[in-house]
């Protein structure tokens, strides 16, 4: 630190301990340096994996804590400590099996539909919703890990979310035209939807240094009041309906069944795969991805370089904005048809969950948001069955990324063999630039 | 520079030297003057849109009835002004504003003289909106600094967080957390001041999980933030949903502090009402940025936070532990803002429900940074966010055709224009948010 | 104070920083710790400094052993550091920095600025460094930061003063200045261990020296009695030859002229002032000047990064002035940045990648969006083998590899494409002996070719074994453009600002334009006055 080095080994230790004092080491690193820290330190399946049931085994213990007849189990624990014992393994065993067979598959019906032929629906449904769910997850999650990798951190995926779905709702109503066609141009009106609002942030941060964090969040609100205007606006709103929400869009700008009429399962997953993999080339092929990712792990070589950083900022929040409107117009024309003052839940944000999950990667990326997509349905399945509410699969996914954003403690927990005890697995760049 | 001695020359800044300034800033003496210039465009544009709209577009005849009046306080007579002559003299105000800012040499006080051409904006425009009406203004006052309220404990728990070199984007969180457990534990205890302390230590608990996470392990301290933002919303909706609505009359039922009016105080006129009959809120916000500037700029302790948060190097060389002083400063600036959480719930509305914090943790970020990392600065930056809050209402009343969601939208648009515009490049403390790791010479 | 250090260990990972090192400061001396980049003299004095802890070893003070965790035991014990880096928050004032750690305080709590102040200016009266108590560390230029740092050593009555290498950003009157400040201090009694890798500096100055290698102690010695060729093996570990001929130049075209350049930074603080230079093909020019008198800025507006204020530069006699990096890189400007890590190389990307950094979207490496990633790893493979960079793997991290090796890639990166001009910035900044004689070889090479070559170098010797006309900078100006064996002393002289034949001349009149512009130009070069 206070002297250059020389000696491969020596450098090494200068390059992984010396901290952000010369802006290469840890602190604003860069996401791509620290992805390959975290491969090169080993185990990240294994990390994840932990992490998933960590959080499932607090959300058990949080599950326990505030029932009240499992509480009162426990408050008797010295006289019956069977009966406090059962009643949190019955409890819990109900909840995590209600969460699976609701988003998975029930076995026992399952056994029914083999052996009878019949049912194949019922089977099939939980599977079907899970997907459904995930797909908005997977596109949204690509969206903030494309900002990711490339140094930028992109918060506002909940508000691109919906000028996408804005945009391919107007599309998907207000213009007819014949089925592929017309689905074609609500699509194509949802990621320019997702672009704009991209690139907002984008551009401000280029040119003021505006931090994209704090933009990006506010204008979430904004779009979220621009869409509450427009529900209760014409033309947006539905005639003759007193609740704020908007006309449907036609049949021929929805996305297709896959399997039947009868299952929810609909081409925005195959939408979702296309651009999983696009995604995946583009970052792994193309010249601009690749622009992408040397922004990222260092700037000031890439400007060194004769990169535009600016250029960079704008077309990734750009491209980021576009995935997460896409997100936005597979909701809107796969499965609520309609904008209501709710529209996307909290895809925006789970989309960031998503995405470190995955470590940024897309295929990663699918993977976490199947998972999240199955706890999704899964959860209501459960609330409607045991009436616990679906509000536990939220703390058990923030517990599951918070330990997979500090892998050195899921080590720690575990007494695992740890490289080193500080790892930066992913970063952002603090208020600079 | 006089009077140093056989040095020959004093202008030069090495290569190091340039590159300590350029990672740990001093104070942004280097305000550009084309922004400046930029300010003066804005307020000649405010001008343009008073004076025709507010000013010549009224009627000579057109009224407005300024009140000051309150329950408790001396009585002032009302004020009725022609709106077109009153808009006019503010449009003047920024007028001169602008021509001063398009023609400065200084770029001293520029700020203020566009701040003057805001404010003389804000009152054409109050006076246009209420003609024909009358309006208390001591009320809109106090609305204000009602409003801004979770934003002040927010920005002071930024403050205290970000000197010390820590990002903490967890306030969100923190107001959650903190306006749950007021809630809960002030029903519970039937004791709001149990529930006020609830409130501090889960703030202090999220600072904590931050602190932990982001100095032993080295995390993106914005990741550790935004998660934990996520973990406290979950939480909160979930044991919401799961003990508060079905024990709602137990848990979810704590009654409010009461205004305390300060004797005799209270009834100096409009300033009485509005800073010495609010609830303890109020005044524990108003105390805790005295106490943060002076602990910050007059105290040994807040010389050595700042020294962590600017140049962690330079602390540990004189033997002061960066790690403990974060934690320190981290734990408390969570507590600061589990407080200003409680005013959400044992402030103002007796009951929690979810989500109710609305952003304003993220808006009082903006505030920090609008407030360039002080104290003072950052408290009138939250007076001017709580009333542009304040006025929403207010316009509301009015009946001013503007649609209700443009006006909801108004303090996230001015958030953005001022993270965007007008601080520019408002400068952090030098290590923020940047780890450091204490066994690092190589 | 009398220091003993014996048998001094420390390793990292599986590198010995310091392995048994032993030497004595005895009072009122002062001891040189000679040696090269990553000999080991920092991490030994952060040892001493309690900022590490050895893994073996032994620290005596008058006598007594001492363990130290953190510095403050080692300030309790009377040692005080005057860092490379500088340890001053910058926007502190003096006062603050001085006392910061051991405040001074009123009614418990509270800081007691004038106490802290009174104290500054004892000090500075006391020692004859004069420094404004109130000015913000940040403003001042480097050289009285430094007394800064040496104030607050001594307002903690440091008996042992630690100076690591003190000299690198000083001019050659600032390092003379110093000295006398190191002498009247080791006459008061105290010692001084001084860190340093340049020889002539130890001859000057110390009493006694310690060389270290690779973390070893290579020899001890009386400076008086060693010849500098001695020093030099013990410090490189062989005989080394000192000067290289690298042949005649053979001039041709200029490639690169610029006129009246001027550059602010990027604080808004001129930088470059109304500058002249020429660069012919085939040539190397070289820049001496002490750190941060505008070459990094010079540089970083050359190849695009900065854009200048006024003035033209024109490249091959096409105005470039404003250009932007990627379209200098186009017209054949090949840049070697001053810090590899930070401007040069993306780290976690593989070598292949890094040596296509400034090339990925264009033929052969990428066929419109495509990026051809065979092409590249048979570039990598062609390259790795030209410029023996010693790796197992083109698609290794480049962090991976020895810093050596790094500057290796960036070399070969740069020179891999047809240039015009050549910007070098600090090439050979921390790399053993080998890989420097190895990119010297390179530039010469490519200055033979036909490539014209600026090079920016804060070591004199590098300025003068590979210039083949030395200009020498000051404050933004080229004072004078001279043939590099003139002699060290008239191009030290000329690093000041002075012209030495109107040595005796006042110094103003020595340059270019008078009067009162030329006094505000003054006041306005990086923001500071002259006294």
């Amino acid at each position: 630190m206070t002297e250059r080095i020389v000696g491969p080994e020596l450098e090494l230790v200068s390059d992984s301990e010396t901290g952000g004092k010369k802006g290469v080491g840890l602190s604003p690193s860069g996401l791509l340096r620290s992805l390959n820290s975290s491969f090169a330190y080993g185990r990240p399946w294994a990390i994840t994996l932990l992490a998933i049931v960590t959080a499932l085994i607090a959300g058990a213990v949080l599950l326990t804590v505030t029932t009240p007849a499992t509480l009162q189990a426990w408050g008797s624990f010295f006289s019956n400590p069977i009966g406090a014992l059962s009643a949190t393994w019955f409890l819990v065993g109900d909840v995590y099996r209600d969460i699976f067979t609701g988003s998975i598959v029930d076995p026992p019906a399952l056994f029914q539909a083999i052996t009878t032929g019949q049912g194949w629906v019922a089977v099939l449904t939980p599977l079907s919703e899970t997907l459904t769910q995930a797909t908005p997850l997977i596109i949204a999650g690509l969206a903030v890990a494309v900002g990711f990798q490339s140094g930028v951190f992109n918060i506002g995926a909940q508000g691109q979310i919906i000028a996408g779905a804005i945009c391919a709702s107007y599309a998907g109503w207000a213009i007819q035209l014949p089925s592929p066609i017309h689905l074609a141009l609500t699509v194509a009106a949802g990621l320019a939807g997702g672009a704009i609002a991209g690139f907002i942030p984008g551009i401000l941060k280029a040119k003021t240094g505006a931090h994209e964090v704090i933009v990006t969040i506010m204008l979430n609100y904004v779009i979220l009041n621009f869409l509450l205007y427009l529900l209760t606006n014409r033309p947006f709103r539905q005639p003759g309906q007193s609740n704020a929400i908007s006309r449907p869009v036609d049949a021929s700008a929805q996305l297709p069944h896959l399997l039947g009429s009868a299952l929810p399962a609909n081409l925005g997953i195959v939408l979702a795969l296309v651009a999983a993999y696009l995604v995946s080339w583009f970052m792994k092929r193309s010249t601009l991805g690749f622009s992408f990712l040397i922004m990222g792990a260092n700037p000031t070589a890439g400007r060194t370089a004769g990169i535009d950083s600016k250029r960079v900022t704008v077309l990734v929040m750009v491209i980021s904005g576009a995935l997460a409107g896409l997100a936005g117009m597979v909701i809107l024309s796969g499965s609520t048809l309609m904008l209501t003052s709710g529209f996307g839940g909290n895809v925006g944000f789970d989309a960031i969950t998503v995405a470190l999950l995955g470590r940024n990667r897309p295929l990663g990326v699918v993977l976490a948001a199947l998972l999240f997509g199955a706890l999704d349905v899964g959860g209501r399945a459960m609330e409607a069955a045991t009436g616990v509410p679906v509000d536990l699969i939220s703390v058990i996914q923030a517990i599951i990324v918070l330990l997979v954003a500090a892998p050195a403690l899921v080590r720690e927990i575990y007494r695992l063999k740890a490289t080193s005890l500080r790892s930066v697995e992913l970063g952002t760049r603090g208020w600079g630039a | 520079m006089s009077g140093t001695g056989d040095v020959a020359w004093t202008g030069g800044v090495s290569d190091t030297g340039a590159k300590l300034i350029a990672t740990s800033t001093v104070t942004p003496t280097v305000i550009s003057m084309t922004r400046i210039r930029g300010l003066g465009v804005v307020s000649l544009l405010l001008t343009a849109i008073a004076a025709p709209i507010f000013g010549f577009g009224q009627p000579a005849s057109a009224r407005v009835i300024f009140t000051f009046g309150s329950a408790q306080s001396i009585a002032l007579p009302q004020l009725a002004l022609p709106v077109r002559w009153f808009s006019l003299s503010m449009a003047v105000v920024m007028l001169l504003a602008g021509v001063v800012l398009l023609l400065t040499q200084t770029r001293r006080g520029a700020y203020g003289v566009f701040a003057a051409a805001v404010v003389a904006f804000l009152w054409s425009f109050l006076a246009w909106a209420a003609r024909g009406n009358s309006l208390n203004l001591t009320s809109v006052l106090a609305s204000s600094l009602v409003a801004s309220i979770p934003l002040i404990f927010g920005s002071m728990s930024g403050i205290l967080c970000e000197r010390s070199g820590v990002i903490n984007i967890a306030i969100e969180g923190q107001f959650l957390a903190g306006a749950f457990m007021g809630a809960m534990i002030g029903s519970w205890t039937q004791n709001l001041w149990l529930g006020l302390l609830a409130g501090a230590v889960v703030g202090a608990l999220i600072g904590l999980l931050l602190a932990f996470l982001s100095l032993r392990y080295a995390v993106d301290q914005i990741i550790v933030g935004v998660v934990l933002v996520a973990l406290a919303t979950g939480l909160t909706n979930y044991l919401t949903n799961q003990l508060l609505n079905p024990f709602q009359g137990t848990l979810n039922s704590p009654s409010t502090f009461p205004a305390l009016p300060i004797p005799i105080l209270d009834k100096i006129p409009v300033v009485g009402p509005v800073l010495f009959d609010q609830n303890i809120f109020v005044y524990l916000a108003v105390v805790l940025v005295v106490a943060i500037d002076i602990a910050l700029f007059r105290a040994r302790w807040g010389l050595r936070v700042r020294s962590v948060g600017e140049h962690p190097e330079a602390s540990q060389s004189v033997g002061i532990s960066v790690v403990r002083t974060r934690y320190r400063s981290v734990v408390l600036g969570g507590a600061v803002a589990g407080v200003g959480g409680v005013a959400f719930t044992l402030g103002s509305v007796g009951e929690f429900s979810v989500g109710m914090s609305a952003g304003l943790g993220f808006v009082a970020l903006a505030v920090m940074i609008f407030g360039r990392w002080r104290p003072y600065s950052a408290f009138l930056a939250a007076l001017l966010f709580g009333f542009s809050d304040a006025l929403q209402s207010i316009l509301a009343v009015l009946n001013v055709p503007i649609p209700s969601p443009f006006l909801i939208m108004a303090p996230y648009l001015v958030t953005i224009g001022v993270v965007a515009g007008l601080v520019g490049r408002a400068v952090p403390p030098g290590a923020d948010g940047k780890p450091f790791l204490q066994q690092s010479k190589g | 104070m009398r220091v003993d250090l014996e048998g001094i260990t420390k390793s990292f990972g599986s590198l010995l920083a310091n392995d048994l090192v032993s030497l004595t400061v005895n009072p009122g001396e002062i001891h040189c710790i000679l040696g090269e980049n990553g000999a080991g003299k920092s991490t030994l004095m952060n040892v001493l400094f309690g900022m590490i802890e050895p893994d073996a070893g032994e620290i005596r003070v008058d006598g007594k052993p001492v363990r130290f965790t953190s510095p403050r035991e080692a300030i309790a014990s009377g040692i005080g550091m005057v860092h490379q880096h500088f340890m001053l928050v910058p926007v502190f004032t003096v006062a603050e920095n001085a006392v910061l750690g051991f405040e001074p305080v009123k009614k418990r709590v509270l800081l007691d600025r004038a106490l802290s102040r009174r104290k500054v200016l004892e000090l500075s009266e006391a020692y004859g460094l004069a420094v404004d108590p109130d000015a913000i560390v940040g403003d001042l230029p480097i050289g009285m930061q430094q007394r800064v740092e040496i104030l607050k050593a001594l307002g903690h009555d440091a008996r042992l003063l630690i100076l690591d290498e003190p000299t690198a950003v000083l001019t050659l009157q600032e390092t003379e200045a110093l000295f006398k400040i190191m002498r009247s201090l080791a006459d008061s009694g105290r010692s001084i261990m001084f860190i340093t890798h340049k020889l002539k500096e130890v001859a000057a100055v110390a009493d006694r020296v310690t060389v270290l290698r690779r973390g070893r102690v290579a020899g001890q010695g009386d400076p008086k009695t060693l010849t500098e060729r001695e020093l030099a093996s013990m410090i490189v570990g062989r005989d080394v030859q000192l000067d290289v001929d690298w042949g005649k130049p053979k001039p041709s075209r200029a490639v690169l002229s610029v006129r009246d350049l001027t550059v602010y930074d990027e604080r808004g603080a001129l930088a470059v002032d109304r500058l002249n230079l020429e660069v012919r093909a085939g040539e190397i020019v070289s820049i001496a000047g002490v750190d941060g008198n505008g070459q990094t800025e010079l540089v970083r507006s050359l190849v695009g990064l900065l854009p200048p204020h006024s003035g033209s530069i024109e490249l091959d006699g096409k105005p470039v002035a404003g250009a932007s990096p990627r379209k200098m890189i186009e017209l054949g400007v090949g840049h070697i940045p001053e810090d590899r890590q930070v401007d040069g190389l993306v780290l976690p990307m593989s070598i292949a990648e890094n040596l296509v950094l400034d090339l990925y979207s264009r033929k052969p490496f990428a066929t419109g969006w495509r990026r051809d990633l065979r092409a590249i790893e048979e570039n990598a493979e062609r390259l790795v083998e030209e410029f023996d960079i010693r790796t197992q793997s083109v698609n290794a991290p480049v962090a991976n590899l020895s810093g050596g090796n790094q500057q290796k890639v960036v070399v070969a990166r740069e020179l891999s494409r047809e240039l015009v001009l050549l910007v070098a910035s600090q090439p050979t900044r921390g790399l053993d002996v080998g890989s420097i004689e190895y990119i010297h070889r390179r530039i010469v090479a490519a200055r033979d070719a036909g490539v014209a070559v600026l090079l920016v170098s804060a070591e004199l010797d590098e300025v003068l074994s590979l210039g083949d006309r030395v200009a020498v900078m000051h404050r933004g100006k080229i004072v004078d453009v001279v043939n590099p064996d003139v002699g060290r002393d008239h191009i030290g002289l000329l690093m000041t600002g002075v012209q030495p034949s109107a040595a005796e001349n006042s110094r103003t009149d020595s340059r270019p334009g008078s009067g009162a512009t030329e006094r505000l130009r003054e006041l306005e070069w990086r923001g500071g006055g002259d006294d």
